[in-house]
């Protein structure tokens, strides 16, 4: 398995997941909160990623 | 389901803190099921394991103890906090690691993680055993 990608969202997952299960006890605060954490984890290595494509300079 | 009173009052005793904190260790998510969060200690149960299984099919490395590198010592620690998935990786010669692989960054990282978040759900465990939660 290399794809980058694949494994970037399977890493954003399994922390996501841990990390609104530690911090909410409510289900649905639990599926809010991850999905934003989910989302912010794949939003800010896709961002990042196209922000160092240019580099080395 | 939330622990009663009563078993918040018992896991609180020195004695029972440290038992729960080493079941919390030796199986995620032990702790928050002796503790009767069945939801929470299932989810734990499930993707701790899942996250250290897949570091080591990614070909990532079970470090060792090796305190003449710092950073090397470190990872060891944080795979320790895997618990009972370091414990039998470790007596089967799992985790050996592929330097060369394409996935061995990436599979350290699951490794490391795996341990670390499992720290993270042990002190939630002892905060909920300690009636802070």
């Amino acid at each position: 398995m290399t794809s980058h990608l694949l494994l970037l969202v399977l890493f954003a997952f399994f922390v996501s997941l841990v990390f609104s299960v530690l911090l909410r006890d409510e289900p649905r605060a639990q599926l809010r909160t991850g999905a934003m954490m989910f989302g912010g984890f794949l939003a800010a290595a896709l961002v990042l990623g196209w922000l160092m494509y240019p580099l080395p300079l | 389901m939330k622990s009663t009173a009563a078993e918040r009052v018992r896991a609180a005793e020195p004695g029972m803190l440290v038992l729960l904190c080493l079941a919390a260790w030796a199986v995620p998510g032990a702790g928050h099921l002796w503790m009767g969060r069945r939801q929470k200690g299932l989810i734990f149960l499930l993707a701790l394991p899942a996250m250290f299984v897949a570091g080591l099919l990614l070909k990532g490395r079970i470090f060792p103890f090796d305190w003449s590198e710092p950073l090397v010592g470190l990872a060891a620690v944080a795979n320790f906090g895997a618990g009972a998935p370091w414990l039998l990786a470790r007596m089967v010669d799992a985790g050996a690691g592929t330097v060369t692989a394409s996935s061995y960054e990436y599979g350290n990282c699951f490794l490391i993680v795996a341990g670390l978040l499992n720290f993270l759900v042990i002190l939630d465990a002892f905060d909920i055993g300690m009636g802070r939660k």
